[in-house]
C-alpha cells in the first residue's frame, strides 16, 4: 500500500516536474517509533499577551530533552537551529489587538520551521471568555490555526488545545501527542483539555504497560493496527471480531502476543459474553476500542431495511450495548478506564450513499460527549476518533481516480495511513490522557471534507 | 493406619480446546496437509490462550492416515506454531482414539506431577492421503539406490513391471477382514436390530443440535476458521428424516441393509487440540478450568475370531471405568458418544440395556440401564461435524468440557469412542 505519487514526488526528477507544473508535493510524514526523541530538533515558544502556560511548557519539553529556544523576533534574528516546533502560549488574549502579538511570533518562527514540523497553539475556550472582545480574539484562533495548517508544507501540521483555567495539569499528554510523530495525520484540528486527577509519570516508551485493551474488529485493516500499536505500547489486547474471521484475528493476536476472542458483537447476550471472559480471564478492562464497524453502501432511496439495520447494529447499537453493559458490571471497567470509539469523516462531513453509515458515526460523536461526564466521574473517559481517507484494503479496491483523487483532498496531500488512526487511539488511551474526554479528534490531514 | 502406598492424583483440567472446521473429503482442505491442519489448530489454541512463545510441558497428537515423511508430526507442527520450540511433542495413534487416548496421556502426566501444561491433538486428511508403491516396486527401487554400477542399476530397473506401477491407496477396511468398517458395522446393527428410522433419527438431531449450538455462538471459542471454512461443511443445518429416508443404504446387504451415507459420516479433513493443565498453571495465567479429567479406561475385542463387533470395543471399558469410580451409567449430565455410524451410538446403547449381554459378556449381574437420550450429544457429534478419525477425541474433550462447565459445577459428562482394530476409549470428564 505504497502512495507511488508520494514516492514519485520525493524523488529528483519527480520533484522538479511537481514544482514546475506546480503539483501536490505530499511529503513522507513523521511517524512514531518506539525510542524517539519527541521531537527532531528544537522547539521555540512565544505567548501573545501575558501567557501563563509559558512555564510549564518549557519545563516539559526540557524534561523530554527538546532544546527550548528564544522567541524568534520579527526581524529574523535567531539563536541557531531552525526549529522542529512552533508553540504558542495564546492564553493572554484580551482583545483581537493582541493578536498582532500573536502574529508577529508566528509569522518568522513558522518560516524557519523545519519539513515535519509541528504548530501549536495553546488558548483558552473562546466560551469562556469575559467579554465579546475576548470570546472574538479566541475564536479568531480557530481561523488562524487552521489557515496555517494549509500553509503549512512538507509534512508539518498546526493545532490548537483549549486549556481552561485549572486544566492546565492535564497538558503534557496532548502537546506531547501533537508534536511527536504519533500525531503525523492530525493536522487542523481544535481540542480541549478538562481539569482530572492523572496518575504519576507513566513509562514513555510503554505507556499502556499493565493494562488490558479490548479491540473490535482487530482482525484486519484498522483495527489490527490499533492492535499492533496498543501490544507495542504495552497493553496486553484482547483481539475481538466474528468468528468468521477468526483465522485473521489469530493471526493478529500471535503477531502481538495478545489474545483472540471470536465474538459477534451485534449478538444479544455480546455485552455478557465480552464481560464474563474479561472478568473470568483478567479480573476487568483498562481500555475498550469500539472499532469494527461495516458499510452498507446505498443511495437513501434505494436502501433497504436490511443495510440500514445492519450497518447500525455494528456501528453505533453495540457500542452503545457493550459500553452501558461495562458500565454497569460491577469491577469490571476498571478506574481511570479509557473508551475510544472509532467514528468517521463521513459522520462529520456526510457521504452519497452512505446515510446509514454517517448516521452511525455522528451517532457515535453523540454518544461520546453525551457518556464523557459520566465517565468523568469515575476517573475514566470516553473519546471518538474520526478517520478521514486511510489507505487500507478497502481503499485500494477504489477505482484508481477516485482513489488519488480522495487521497489528496487534504492539507498533507496525501492519505493516513491505519497506523495514524491508531497512534491516536493508543494516546487517547493513555492513562495521562485524563484530561481528555468526550472529544472527536480528526485524523483526516485537515480534510475538505466536512472541516 | 492410613495407605500411604498410593497417594492420591490431582486432576488435570481441561482448560479448553481448539479445532478446524471439518471439511468433507477433497472440499476446502483438499490442498491442505496434516502438518498444515494440526499447525495451524495449534496456533488457534495459542491465540486463544495467549500462549505465544510458551513453553508447555508436551504436545501429543497423531494422524490415521500418515505419509512417511510426517514421523515426527506433532514434534514438526510445534515447530511451525508460536508455541516455544522447547515444548517437546510426540506422536501417538489408535485410530478413532487417537484424540481421546493423547488427552489420556497429557492429563496422566499432568496428575502425576510430571508436567504442568499440555496440549492433546489429532488430525487427519483422507484428501492428502498418502500413496505408497507395492512391496515388489519398493524392493526394486531400494535396490536401485543400492546399486553401485551403471549395469547394477540397468539390471535393478529392468525387473520393474507395469503391474508394480499401480500404487496403493490407503482404503477404510480392516486389515484382517478386508472389510469396511461400515460393512462391520452393519453386521453389528443387523445383530442388534438397529433399524433403519432409528438411525435417521439419531442422524437428523446431530446436525440439528451442531446447526443450534453454531447459532448461538457455541462454538465461537471452540473452532478457528481455515482456508475460508468457518463451519463444518458436512453439517446441513435443514437435514430431515424425508431427505434421510431417501437415501439408499451403502453399507450391508439385501433387505437388512440400513446404513446410508446419510447415517454414517463421510470421509473428513480437520485437526482439533485440547489445552490440559494443573488448576495452579491455569490459575497463574488466569485461565479456565472448564472441567477435570476424571479416569478413562481403553478396552479391545477380538472381532476376528472372538465373535464380537468391530466398534464394540467401548462397550467393554464402560463397566470396568464405571465400577473403578463408583458410579452408574446414569449418574452423569451429559453423553458423548461418538457417531461414527448411528448404528454403532444404537448398538452400543442396545449392549448396555441388554441383561444376557451384561451377563453373559460384560459380567455384571445386572444390566448397565439406559441413557437419558435428551443429554446425549446435545451440540451435535461425527454425524453432523464429520470425523477426521484422529482429530474426533478432540473436539468431543473440548466440546463436552464446554458443555459441563456452561452447566455449572459438579456436573459429570462421559465419553465413548470407537476405533478401528476393535477398540475403544471411554472417559469421564467432570465441571
Amino acid at each position: 500500500m505504497s502512495d507511488w505519487y508520494r514516492d514519485f514526488a520525493n524523488s529528483g526528477f519527480g520533484t522538479t516536474i511537481t514544482k514546475q507544473l506546480g503539483l501536490p508535493r505530499p511529503a513522507v510524514l513523521r511517524r512514531y517509533e518506539p525510542g524517539q526523541p519527541l521531537l527532531p530538533g528544537p522547539a521555540v515558544i512565544g505567548s501573545a499577551g501575558e501567557g501563563r502556560l509559558r512555564k510549564a511548557l518549557t519545563e516539559l519539553l526540557q524534561a523530554e530533552g527538546v532544546h527550548v529556544q528564544s522567541p524568534v523576533t520579527a526581524d529574523g534574528a535567531t539563536d541557531g537551529e531552525k526549529p522542529a516546533a512552533v508553540i504558542l502560549d495564546a492564553t493572554g488574549l484580551r482583545t483581537p489587538a493582541d493578536l498582532a502579538s500573536a502574529h508577529d511570533f508566528l509569522a518568522p518562527a513558522i518560516k524557519r520551521l523545519r519539513a515535519t514540523g509541528r504548530v501549536l497553539i495553546l488558548a483558552d475556550p473562546p466560551s469562556q471568555a469575559d467579554s465579546p472582545a475576548q470570546a472574538a480574539a479566541r475564536q479568531a484562533l480557530d481561523g488562524l490555526v487552521r489557515s496555517v495548517a494549509k500553509e503549512l508544507r512538507a509534512g508539518s501540521t498546526a493545532n490548537l488545545i483549549h486549556v481552561p483555567e485549572g486544566a492546565e495539569g492535564s497538558l503534557a499528554s496532548p502537546v506531547r501527542f501533537f508534536l511527536s510523530g504519533r500525531s503525523a495525520y492530525v493536522d487542523g484540528q481544535v481540542m480541549s483539555v478538562t481539569a482530572a486527577e492523572l496518575p504519576a509519570e507513566e513509562d514513555a516508551d510503554k505507556p499502556l504497560a499493565g493494562k488490558v485493551a479490548v479491540v473490535t474488529g482487530a482482525a484486519r485493516g484498522i483495527g489490527a493496527a490499533i492492535a499492533t500499536v496498543m501490544a507495542r505500547d504495552g497493553a496486553h489486547v484482547v483481539a475481538v471480531d466474528i468468528p468468521a474471521a477468526g483465522d485473521k484475528l489469530a493471526e493478529v493476536a500471535n503477531e502481538i502476543g495478545g489474545t483472540a476472542l471470536q465474538l459477534d458483537i451485534t449478538a444479544e447476550d455480546a455485552p455478557q459474553r465480552l464481560i464474563e471472559h474479561l472478568r473470568e480471564r483478567h479480573g476487568g478492562v483498562d481500555v475498550v476500542v469500539h472499532n469494527a464497524g461495516i458499510t452498507r453502501d446505498k443511495l437513501l432511496v434505494n436502501m433497504d431495511a436490511a443495510r440500514w439495520n445492519s450497518v447500525m447494529a455494528v456501528n453505533l447499537q453495540a457500542q452503545l450495548d457493550i459500553t452501558q453493559a461495562l458500565l454497569d458490571a460491577d469491577g469490571v471497567l476498571r478506574p481511570g478506564a479509557r473508551v475510544v470509539c472509532v467514528s468517521s469523516q463521513s459522520g462529520i462531513a456526510g457521504n452519497r450513499g452512505q446515510t446509514n453509515y454517517a448516521a452511525s458515526k455522528a451517532g457515535v460523536i453523540g454518544m461520546v460527549r453525551a457518556w464523557a461526564p459520566q465517565f468523568a466521574e469515575r476517573g475514566a473517559t470516553i473519546n471518538a476518533v474520526a478517520p478521514g481517507f486511510i489507505v487500507t484494503d478497502m481503499t485500494a479496491k477504489m477505482p484508481f481516480g477516485t482513489r488519488e483523487v480522495g487521497s489528496r483532498l487534504n492539507s498533507l496531500q496525501q492519505g493516513g495511513l491505519p497506523v495514524d488512526v491508531a497512534e491516536t487511539i493508543a494516546w487517547l488511551s493513555q492513562p495521562g490522557s485524563g484530561g481528555v474526554n468526550g472529544q472527536t479528534v480528526r485524523v483526516c490531514g485537515q480534510s475538505l471534507l466536512g472541516a | 493406619m492410613a495407605d500411604t502406598s498410593k497417594p492420591a492424583t490431582r486432576k488435570a483440567a481441561i482448560v479448553g480446546g481448539n479445532r478446524i472446521p471439518f471439511a468433507r473429503s477433497n472440499t476446502a482442505y483438499a490442498q491442505a496437509s496434516n502438518q498444515d491442519m494440526l499447525t495451524a489448530t495449534l496456533d488457534g489454541l495459542v491465540a486463544r490462550f495467549g500462549l505465544q512463545g510458551a513453553q508447555l510441558g508436551e504436545v501429543v497428537a497423531g494422524a490415521v492416515l500418515k505419509h512417511s515423511r510426517d514421523f515426527n508430526l506433532t514434534r514438526e507442527s510445534v515447530l511451525g506454531s508460536r508455541l516455544s520450540a522447547t515444548t517437546p511433542a510426540y506422536d501417538v495413534q489408535q485410530a478413532c482414539g487417537t484424540g481421546l487416548e493423547a488427552a489420556i496421556l497429557v492429563a496422566n502426566k499432568i496428575a502425576l506431577e510430571q508436567i504442568e501444561s499440555g496440549i492433546a491433538g489429532g488430525v487427519d486428511t483422507t484428501s492428502d492421503a498418502p500413496l505408497a508403491v507395492g512391496d515388489d516396486l519398493r524392493r526394486v527401487l531400494i535396490s536401485l539406490s543400492n546399486a553401485k554400477t551403471l549395469q547394477d542399476r540397468l539390471k535393478a530397473v529392468a525387473k520393474i513391471r507395469p503391474g508394480q506401477l499401480v500404487p496403493e491407496i490407503p482404503r477404510n477396511a480392516e486389515p484382517r477382514t478386508g472389510l469396511a468398517m461400515g460393512d462391520h458395522a452393519a453386521i453389528t446393527a443387523e445383530e442388534w436390530e438397529i433399524g433403519r428410522e432409528e438411525q435417521d433419527e439419531l442422524a437428523v438431531r446431530s446436525h440439528q443440535n451442531m446447526a443450534a449450538a453454531y447459532e448461538r455462538g457455541y462454538f465461537d471459542d471452540l473452532v478457528t476458521p481455515f482456508l475460508g471454512l468457518a463451519r463444518d461443511n458436512n453439517l446441513r443445518p435443514d437435514s430431515s428424516l424425508e431427505k434421510l429416508a431417501k437415501l439408499k443404504p451403502v453399507f450391508g446387504t439385501g433387505e437388512g441393509a440400513t446404513m446410508t451415507a446419510g447415517n454414517s459420516t463421510p470421509l473428513t479433513d480437520g485437526a482439533s487440540a485440547v489445552l490440559l493443565a494443573s488448576d495452579e498453571w491455569a490459575a497463574e495465567r488466569g485461565l479456565p478450568v472448564l472441567a477435570h479429567l476424571v479416569d478413562a479406561q481403553t478396552a479391545a475385542v477380538d472381532y476376528v475370531h472372538g465373535g464380537e463387533g468391530l466398534l464394540m470395543a467401548p462397550v467393554y471399558a464402560m463397566p470396568v471405568m464405571l465400577a473403578r469410580n463408583g458410579l452408574s451409567l446414569q449418574d452423569f449430565d451429559f453423553y458423548e458418544i461418538h457417531e461414527a455410524f448411528a448404528s454403532t451410538v444404537l448398538a452400543t446403547m442396545k449392549a448396555w440395556e441388554d441383561a444376557a449381554f451384561c451377563k453373559d459378556k460384560l459380567g455384571l449381574d445386572a444390566p448397565l440401564g439406559s441413557i437419558d437420550r435428551s443429554k446425549l450429544n446435545v451440540h451435535g457429534s461425527s454425524l453432523a461435524a464429520g470425523h477426521p478419525f484422529a482429530a474426533t477425541g478432540g473436539r468431543i474433550v473440548a466440546q463436552l468440557a464446554k458443555t459441563l462447565h456452561e452447566a455449572g459445577p459438579g456436573k459429570r459428562g462421559l465419553i465413548s469412542i470407537c476405533a478401528a482394530g476393535g477398540q475403544g476409549v471411554v472417559a469421564i470428564l467432570e465441571s
